[in-house]
Parts: structure tokens; sequence; C-alpha cells
């Protein structure tokens, strides 16, 4: 595995992360995806494609796809990080590598909002029917306010603090220790 | 007939089907639905208890509760035995169980299914995202509280709710049918526009009919 | 005269006129000549495969084009777990599928595990072995009801999802659910073994195998069965890459990737298991094999029941799960389901809540674009079984 990341290395410019035996992560740049991804499916046999996702940064403007590729022979799994800007989110598609690719980038597109072009299908609906609000899985959609506006509630529903209610129910008597050390939060 | 009659009544023929285009309008029914006052007293005794023998329940798992559909119908448990079972399409079923969560693309189908059975029909909702919205109660795509969009006679909490509870909540349904309390489908009718309010609420998209029967 | 009326057979040519016309490999239809028409199957449940609606183009019965459509069971699960902190997340997580909760707890918990660094104690990993073997027994037994009531044989579904239901109860003595078990939660698992579970366990694993040697003489030698299922929905061994297959259909292909012995989990790798594989591809091949993966997880329950510790820890200690943050980081743990290959990705941010937890389900390219594919020119009375024999649970496609 080491030997395989260095000649990629030798192609391209990538960080790579060791995180199990059989999990590893690689940094690309945007334009080097469509040459990683066909180098190591046609040469080093990475040609089960197992997800590919996106993950909102919302604070660094930015998402990350993440196609995470298998390999029978050598058993282990290759996660391609890739960032892109996610005020014009597009990235090329990859549908002509595999025959399912096509259905993550329909549901990017619908949930996250990322745009493929002349990916097939990818205007249609997904899981959303009539959906007018912004993609529902970017981190600036607030799924309790719309769901609150939008659906009717029954009255009755509360919640409780854990710390006190777990104080007031069940240790009526407790005194609180004298703090000496902060730790957790 | 006084002009504003007339009025009133081209408004509600305007109202009817208006999600479809002009070619289907004509397919369907433009009839608003009535409500069916009981007959005679000791008639009406009768038919009730008819009713209640033979409940006939849509197989049409909405959720994660339908999987406790499925164990009801073997051996174990053997919901036959009440008089209950399982019919493929709505025309045939007099009883529609909601499974759980309901998402708002299966609104569409639940409102859908329920306005064609045929009455006397009965609604019950099985889990607690069905009554006040459950674990997805903050969720996006799933909806609160079913009642607002289809009437409901017996709500059966739990997540999910155990086959033996079930069966009590069909004796429930049973008995309510027995002692005429189970009217779900003449509220349905006295309150139709605001049950038709609440749906388009949240069919953003209603391409269907409004009455479909 | 009779080999007139041979001749005459041999001659004879499909009259074409009726099949749409082909254009870059795709049937060009046109609805406005009622040569076609359009119908659904779905989204009521149409057997045990869920609610999921095809669109399937038809002539005379022979179906010309399917397209899947899912999103009736969506709910956002995770968006949810965006809101929810770790420990509130393990109640959640094992909803996204109905007949198999397990692998769901179990991939969760060991990413959040994998992720805070955390070593669980070997009797917990006993403990979790044996839960996900009894899911896969009980998912099966649902699922091999459904293979025959879609083909019309009734009497199959009868008694093993009766037989299911013992396996439930077992489940409930184990973790106090019959469907939900809420068993593994990050750190080990929640209860201890109850008395008297392993006489019941093995007793139920006899139970069951009996049952099963009854279903291979009704369902397997079954003429009927037999000419419907063989040749339906062949899956070609190039097809397995392409489109992302895994698990039995993809064994059934010839394709040697099961994940409990390719990356051992839990204590597979101590377990003896032989990977099963199949080179015929078609949807008797995938029933073959999915049969005898049942008496495969029967023989590893008893292995595990014999060699779980008596004694030992079940749980690791946590810090406080209420204030639980998490150190930054991404991981990918995966577990084999039923249905293939079941894996969450979930990213953290370092604070009490995940950043992204995505569940990935084999289901999702079964069911979309295979099924797609391979529903085109069989009848339409095969394509319930065809999509029954890929297995396929659509809560895990749109979670």
């Amino acid at each position: 595995m080491e030997q395989l990341l260095n000649r990629i290395k030798d192609k391209i410019e990538i960080e790579s992360l060791k995180k199990r035996d059989d999990l590893y992560f690689i940094n690309v740049k945007e334009e080097h995806i469509i040459f990683l991804l066909s180098y190591l499916k046609e040469h080093e046999g990475f040609t089960h494609l197992a997800f590919l996702q996106a993950v909102d940064f919302q604070e660094y403007n930015l998402f990350q796809l993440t196609y995470m590729l298998y390999n029978y022979n050598i058993k282990v799994n290759l996660g391609i990080k890739v960032m892109i800007d996610r005020e014009k989110a597009e990235m090329v598609s990859i549908h002509k590598l595999w025959n399912h690719a096509w259905q993550y980038q329909r549901e990017l597109h619908e949930l996250f909002g990322i745009n493929f072009p002349n990916s097939p299908n990818v205007n249609e609906s997904f899981v959303l029917e009539g959906w007018e609000d912004i993609p529902p899985m970017r981190r600036d959609f607030d799924t309790l306010k719309y769901s609150s506006e939008t659906f009717y509630q029954r009255p009755g529903r509360s919640t409780n603090d854990p710390k006190e209610y777990m104080r007031e129910k069940l240790y009526k008597n407790f005194v609180e220790p004298p703090k000496i050390r902060k730790e957790n939060d | 007939m006084k002009k504003e009659d007339i009025e009133k009544i081209e408004e509600q023929m305007k109202l009817a089907n208006e999600g479809l285009p002009e070619k289907e309008r004509q397919l369907f029914s433009d009839a608003r639905p009535t409500s069916v006052p009981p007959l005679n007293k000791y008639l009406e005794k009768f038919l009730n208890w008819g009713r209640a023998q033979s409940l006939w329940f849509l197989g049409f798992g909405t959720g994660c509760g339908a999987v406790e559909l499925r164990p009801l119908m073997t051996s174990r448990f053997d919901i036959s035995r009440y008089g209950i079972a399982g019919r493929p399409t709505p025309r045939q079923s007099g009883v529609f169980i909601i499974g759980g969560y309901a998402s708002m693309k299966t609104v569409k189908r639940i409102v859908r299914s329920y306005e064609q059975m045929q009455g006397p029909k009965f609604v019950i909702a099985l889990g607690s995202c069905t009554i006040n919205g459950g674990m997805y109660y903050d969720s996006y795509n799933t909806i609160n509280r079913i009642d607002h969009y289809i009437p409901v006679d017996v709500y059966i909490a739990g997540c999910m709710p155990r086959p033996e509870a079930i069966i009590a909540g069909f004796n429930k349904l049973k008995e309510k049918i027995k002692t005429g309390k189970a009217d779900g489908m003449n509220k349905y009718a006295e309150n139709f526009d605001w049950y038709k309010k609440n749906q388009k609420q949240i069919i953003k998209d209603w391409n269907m009919p409004d009455f479909n029967w | 005269m009779i080999k007139n009326s041979e001749s005459k057979y041999t001659n004879f040519i499909a009259d074409r006129s009726k099949y749409p016309k082909m254009e870059n490999g795709k049937a060009v239809i046109d609805l406005e000549s009622h040569k076609y028409t359009k119908l659904w199957q779905g989204p009521q449940h149409p057997g045990v495969t869920g609610n999921m609606a095809v669109e399937i183009t038809v002539n005379g019965d022979e179906i010309i084009k399917a397209k899947t459509h899912v999103g009736y069971l969506h709910r956002g699960f995770e968006k949810l777990l965006e809101r929810r902190t770790y420990i509130q997340g393990f109640t959640i997580v094992n909803r996204i599928c109905v007949p198999e909760p397990d692998t769901n707890e179990y991939c969760y918990s060991t990413a959040v595990e994998d992720l805070a660094g955390i070593e669980i104690p070997e009797k917990a990993k006993w403990l979790r072995t044996l839960n996900l073997e009894m899911s896969r027994i009980a998912s099966f037994l649902m699922w091999i009801g459904g293979q025959a009531g879609s083909l019309g044989m009734g009497t199959i579904s009868q008694w093993t999802v009766g037989m299911r239901d013992f396996w439930l109860d077992l489940f409930e003595e184990m973790a106090g659910g019959r469907i939900y078990h809420m068993y593994m939660i990050p750190g080990g698992v929640r209860k201890n073994l109850p008395a008297g579970f392993t006489e019941k366990a093995k007793d139920l694993v006899i139970k069951t195998r009996n049952l099963l040697y009854d279903v291979e003489r009704t369902f397997f030698n079954n003429a009927i069965i037999k000419s419907r299922l063989k040749g339906l929905g062949i899956i070609t061994p190039e097809m397995v890459d392409e489109y992302g297959i895994v698990g039995p259909n993809a064994r059934a292909s010839g394709k040697p990737y099961d994940v409990r012995m390719n990356n051992p989990y839990a204590k597979y790798d101590e377990l003896d298991i032989k990977m099963l594989t199949s080179t015929v591809g078609d949807a008797y091949a995938r029933a073959e094999l999915r049969y005898k993966e049942m008496h495969q997880s029967l023989d590893l329950i008893s292995q595990i029941l014999d060699r779980i510790p008596k004694t030992g820890e079940i749980h690791a200690k946590l810090p406080n799960v209420l204030h639980w943050k998490i150190p930054a980081g991404q991981t990918y743990v995966k577990a084999e389901s039923t249905r293939g290959e079941h894996g969450f990705f979930v990213v953290s941010d370092g604070s009490k809540f995940p950043r992204r937890v995505y569940n990935r389900g084999a289901s999702y390219t079964h069911a979309i674009s295979v099924l797609e594919k391979l529903a085109e020119n069989i009848s339409i009375s095969d394509l319930a079984g065809l999509m029954v024999s890929l297995h396929t649970c659509p809560p895990e496609i749109e979670r």
C-alpha cells in the first residue's frame, strides 16, 4: 500500500493518511480527480466504488467530496477526499467510470445542491417531491425550524436538560462537590 | 336560483380537481363527499355488528410498523381468527393501517388511497410517530400529526407497537364500531375543506384530483 | 408430416414490429402509438421489498423499460444525526433498516469507538458477533418467505416468518426489544446474556435447521420455482464491478467478497467460516446461496455460543456521555449485512455533535441501477420475484 501511494505521489500531488490497516485516505486537488480515479480503477485494481458523498464545511465555505474505493485483491479501502467551493458547487461527473455513480450524483444534487454537468438524470427528484427550500443537507438549513413551521405540533412535548432532570428526580439529596479541575466541557 | 348561489356553485366547480390538466379532469368525479347519518337505531346496530366482524385492511405498509403486520398473519398471532385480513387494493379494504411515520411523498399516496377506499372505512395509526412525530419530530420530511390530514379512529402507541398491541388496537376499533363511535369517514366529509387545506399546505406539487372516488 | 411441422417451427420468426425501435442501445418508446402501456408497481408494499415504486413500460406482458422511484421512507436520518449527540444517535441509527437493525448499530458504535480510540472488552465483541449473526438469520428467514411469496407460494412464508418470531423472542430476552434492539452502544453492549439463553438458542438452532430442510424440499425442489427462477435476472461477473454489486448478489456471480472474511471485524477472524460462492448468477443461484448462508449463520451461532466467555466486562468505561466530545477525524466502518456491504462514514469535527454520518446501504445500487437493467425484457409477473431476489431494503436507500 505504501508503494502504491508512492507511485501516485510520483504522478500527482497528494497527501495521504493511514487510518487503519484497511483504510487509507488521500487528499487530492479537484483537477486531478478523473485521472486519479481512472488510474486507480484501471491499473491498481480499485474497482469497487463503495460510495460518493459530500460533507458540508460551512465555516470554510467548502464541500468535501469523498470517493470510497475498494480493492478486492489487497483488501483495502481508499477514501479520496476533494475539497470544492461551496458557493459555486460543481464537480466533474464520473458516470462513465461506474454505472451506478449517477445515483450518488443525483442524490448530491438534490440534498446538497452540488451540480454535476452531463450526469444522466441529475435533475430528477430522488427522495424529495416538490421541494422549495434550500437543499436540506446543507448546514444552514434548520430542520427543526422547518418542521415546526410546516407541520402541526401536538401540544405536550417537552424537553428536559438531562443534568437538571436527573438531579431533580433521582438525586434529590445530592450536594455538588467542590470543583477541583475542569475536564470535559 | 339567486345569482350568488350560482356564483357559489361556479366557485366550487372551479375548485374541483384544479391540479389536473384540462384533458384529465373529466375522468374524475367532481362530487364532494357527503356524511352518512346513521339509519334506524336497531338496523344501524345490526349493521355495525356486521362491520366489526370483518375488518379487511389495506396492505400499504407506509413505514416500519408494517414489519409487525407480517408476524400477525402467521400461526403465532393468527389475526384471521378475528376476521381480519390484508387486501392488496384500496377498493377491497375497509381499514387503513398507517404503519408509522409518513414522509411527505407518502402522504400524497395515503390521501389518494384513503379516498379510494369505499365506506364504511376506518383508520388505525401505528406508532408514536403518527401521534406527535415521535423520534422524527424535527425531521423535515415526516409529518408530525397524521390526524390533520386524514381522520384517525384508533392510535396504537409504541415504537414500534408489538403484535399484541396491534390486536388490542383492532379490538378497540371493533368496540368503537359496535357502539357507532368510529365515524372518521363522516368527520372527513364534514370537515373536507379543512383537511384539503392542510393536505395542500404540505404537498407542494398538487397534481392529483381533489376527489378520488 | 412431423418433419414438416418441425421445419415450420424452426423457421418461426418473431414479429419484431411490435417491439420498440432501438437507437444507441436504448428503446425508443412512443406512448401515443398505443403499443405500450405505462404501469406502476408500488409504492404499496409489494411483498417484503418495502415501499418503493417501479414505473414500468410494457408491451403485452413484456417489460420494455423500468424505472425505480424511491423516497417514500425518507426521514432525513443524516440531518437528524447532526442534531443529536453521539450517545443520542445510537437510539436512532437502528431505525434505518427495519428487518436488520443490528448492522447499523454495530457500524455506528464501531465508528464512534474508532474515532474516540476506545478499545472494547473481549466479551462485548463476542456478544456483538452473536447479535449480528442472529439478526442475519432473522433477516434471511423473512427474505425466503418473501421470495416464495412473490412467486405465489404462501406456505413457506407462513413457516419462516413464524420461525423468525422465535428469533425475535431471543432478541427480546437479550436486549429487551423485538424489532429495534439498541443492544450495541458505543463502548460495548448494553446487557449480559440472561440465564438459560444459551440452551434456548441452541434449541432454536436445531429447530430452524429442521425447518430449513423442509424449505429445501418444498422450495428448491419445486418444479415451478425452478422454472421461474432459473435464468431470471442474470448478473454477469463484469456487472459486479460496473454496478458496485455486493453481498450474496455478487457472490452468486463468482465474486468472493464478504466483509466478514475480507476485512474481519468483531470476532469473525477467530471463527471457522468459509466463503460461499456460486458462478451461475441467476435468481435461483442467489436463492441457493442465501439458503447456504442461513445454514452458515446457524453454524456460526452454535460456534459462538460454545466459545463465548462466561465472565468479563461487557462495557468499556466512557467519559460523561452528556458532554462527550470526540476528536476530529473521519472514518469508514463496514460490516456484512444480509444484503452486502453495509457501512458508516462518520466525520467528527471535535464537537459534541457529529459533523456528518453517512450510511452506505447495499440496496442503493441493487434496487435502482441493477434492477432497472435486469428488469428489461422479462415478463411482468417475474418482476416481483426479481425484486425480492435482489433482496432490496428501501429504507437504507433513502434513509
